[in-house]
């Protein structure tokens, strides 16, 4: 092919730049202008009422106070713990639709994992709350069966948390593990049980290598959705949760103090952005083809 | 004769809606090359993979090296397996992959490194070992597949069309390469191909398959020159197909009339009876093509016919004549002396061949046969041939 004219190369870059517009627009608009604006109130503190003057006041007071910073390191631990029993919980699942169920049964396991996101998340954690509190259904249940003498509280405990946090991860997990392990070649399984191979080996030399892209994807989508969450965590936890986002809603709400949001806000984000560039490390992945298959 | 490598008893396989292995029994001597030749269908991957113990038999039993492999799962069985795309592990090294099976047989590393860069070496790849799989080429690929299972000593290796994704060129090249191995190594070869050439060239016994049967088991030459059914003698070699009726058979030749009002004679395979249905099979080169019917030897039933195209394919070349009367296409390979080289489309010729050297079969055989048979001969101007 000659190389296009002036004009045409012209022509094709403009329509490039009248296709992105919306986008760049939105992105900038909703998502760079209000860090910048958030960015510059957390370095800022009040003197006086109307008087403000550039300050690291936010962060110290952030590392100054045990209850802050325990909460902090509460939620990025209790968001890895999810993150794991996610995966564990959503592999097999991906497994079964990517390579065990055929045809139809594959893409009904697929909607049975859709369909709780039919509903939203506001209703699927008031669900579970008529099942955990003290007079609902599952402590009945355990009462009518003989195994608490009186029903007991199922909610406000980590495990509750836990529980509806993976719930309400689980798909954004299976939907890259799938796709990694469905472009994972039947014959290579073949070829190992061929060589000798076992089922642990199997999966420890074939399997995750190949889906570790996938895995990888997985896992940081979930880890951010879950540190990022806040309505599953305080409904599940109530007072308990402590969760990181509660400590934000409260800065901004509660206390009319933006600064101090604005900051937490910020170590949010770089404790986000830590932790996924950790994860890149460890599994050796690189960024570009892990977001590929999210 | 030793026990055999491998034995197949009465092996029965059945899907759904067809039989694919059809109480098949065969035995593959140790130390030969044995080829499953048939069309795609046949049944001949069910066999392999049975044989490899990734589909369990019906019925019938599978011994390897006299053992019974019944019970027996597939990471177990002294057989390792070269994969239609070969399935080399894509996230390890060469190295690693031809390391696999002794790593899971518990060799220890060094040990296991020593033994895969000496299996690397034998293949012809020494100092391979630490490349990336796809830093190879197709051949090479081709030879770490066939390295990384022959490093676990099998009774029996099978290998299901590997050449398959090859190109041409590379296809013929290690046609002469798995030859090689096989006789530097000595292990039993079972090789499934669609593909006659590879099958004749290669093997020392090969069985034809058709709908879950073997139709034949013999040499190359046997089943080229001696085929047993119309279906072997369709699906191997190229050959011209006279279908048509016996009218007379006289001992071993039969008089057979085609629809068209041709007559030809041709030895007689099996029982037939004057007034069946028959197909006569005669290689392009067992015809002979002359400007003067004259030339043609004495023992020949001698045609005319015209030029309809010339097939120049280096030796393979050949000429397909329509007959005069009949208006048959008969394709008659061209001397390979560089005679009638300057032979023109719409020329007459006479053409003819000894009727000792044409088969007729029943058409009860005959049949199932025919379009296969039309399928390889129109696609066999190339490197069908053998």
């Amino acid at each position: 092919m000659s190389e296009p004219s002036g004009h045409a190369l012209w022509q094709r870059r403009m329509m490039l730049a009248v296709l992105l517009t919306p986008a760049l627009l939105w992105l900038f608009a909703l998502i760079i202008l209000p860090h910048v604006q958030l960015a510059l109130l957390s370095f800022r503190e009040r003197i006086a009422p109307r008087t403000y003057a550039a300050s690291l006041m936010q962060y110290r007071t952030f590392f100054a106070e045990p209850l802050y910073w325990g909460v902090f390191v509460r939620t990025a631990i209790m968001s890895a713990l999810a993150t794991a029993m996610t995966l564990l919980v959503a592999f097999p699942v991906a497994w079964i639709i990517a390579k065990v169920a055929r045809g139809r049964a594959s893409s009904l396991l697929f909607v049975l994992c859709l369909i709780p996101f039919w509903v939203s998340e506001t209703v699927r954690a008031l669900g579970w709350l008529i099942l955990l509190r003290e007079s609902g259904v599952l402590p009945t249940l355990l009462v009518r069966l003989g195994i608490t003498a009186v029903p007991v509280e199922l909610l406000y405990h980590n495990a509750t948390i836990l529980i509806g946090l993976v719930y309400t991860s689980l798909l954004f997990m299976v939907v890259p593990l799938v796709s990694s392990l469905e472009s994972l070649d039947n014959s290579l399984i073949e070829a190992a049980y061929n060589l000798g191979a076992k089922g642990p080996a199997i999966l420890r030399q074939i399997v995750i290598p190949h889906a570790a892209p996938g895995i990888t994807s997985g896992c940081i989508v979930v880890f951010m959705l879950t540190l990022g969450n806040y309505l599953t965590p305080n409904l599940l936890g109530g007072k308990n949760s402590q969760w990181f986002t509660e400590l934000i809603y409260t800065q901004f709400i509660v206390r009319f103090n933006w600064e101090q949001g604005a900051a937490f806000g910020f170590l949010l984000l770089a404790l986000s952005t830590a932790m996924v560039a950790l994860g890149l490390r460890v599994s050796g992945q690189r960024f570009v083809d892990v977001m590929r298959r999210a | 004769m030793s026990t055999p490598d491998l034995s197949v008893d009465a092996l029965d396989k059945r899907f759904a809606d067809h039989v694919a292995v059809d109480r098949l029994s065969f035995a593959v001597e140790r130390g030969s090359f044995f080829s499953i030749l048939g069309p795609s269908g046949c049944g001949k991957t069910t066999l392999l993979r049975m044989i490899a113990g990734f589909t369990h038999p019906d019925s019938g039993d599978i011994r390897i090296g006299g053992r019974s492999m019944r019970e027996v799962a597939p990471n177990r069985r002294p057989v390792n397996m070269v994969f239609q795309h070969l399935a080399l592990f894509p996230m390890m090294s060469v190295g690693d992959n031809v390391g696999f099976g002794l790593a899971r047989r518990g060799v220890n590393r060094t040990e296991r490194t020593r033994r895969a860069a000496a299996m690397l070496e034998r293949v012809g790849l020494a100092g391979a070992a630490h490349k990336r799989v796809d830093e190879l080429s197709g051949g090479q690929r081709q030879r770490v597949a066939i390295a990384r299972s022959l490093v676990l000593e099998p009774t029996l290796l099978l290998l299901d069309e590997p050449l398959g994704a090859l190109d041409l060129k590379l296809r013929e090249h290690m046609k002469i390469e798995l030859k090689q191995l096989q006789a530097a190594f000595g292990t039993t070869f079972v090789y499934i191909t669609h593909d006659q050439s590879e099958a004749l060239v290669l093997s020392d016994h090969v069985a034809v398959m058709n709908r879950g049967r073997f139709e034949q088991i013999g040499t190359p030459q046997q089943l080229y020159y001696e085929p047993a059914t119309a279906f072997v003698a369709g699906f191997v070699g190229a050959n011209n197909r006279i279908a048509g009726r016996a009218v007379s058979v006289d001992g071993e030749l039969v008089e057979l009339l085609t629809p068209q009002g041709w007559t030809v004679r041709a030895r007689r395979s099996g029982a037939i009876a004057a007034g069946d249905e028959v197909a006569a099979f005669v290689r392009p080169e067992v015809a002979s093509i002359e400007l003067d019917a004259g030339q043609l030897r004495p023992q020949m039933a001698r045609f005319t016919g015209e030029v309809q195209s010339l097939l120049f394919d280096g030796a393979n070349s050949a000429v397909l004549i329509v007959e005069q009367q009949s208006r048959f296409e008969f394709r008659v390979a061209l001397p390979q002396t560089g005679r009638l080289a300057d032979l023109k489309t719409g020329a007459r010729v006479s053409f003819g061949f000894d009727p000792q050297r044409a088969i007729c079969f029943a058409a009860a055989a005959a049949a199932a046969a025919a379009a296969v048979t039309a399928a390889v001969t129109a696609a066999g101007a190339g490197s069908a041939h053998v």
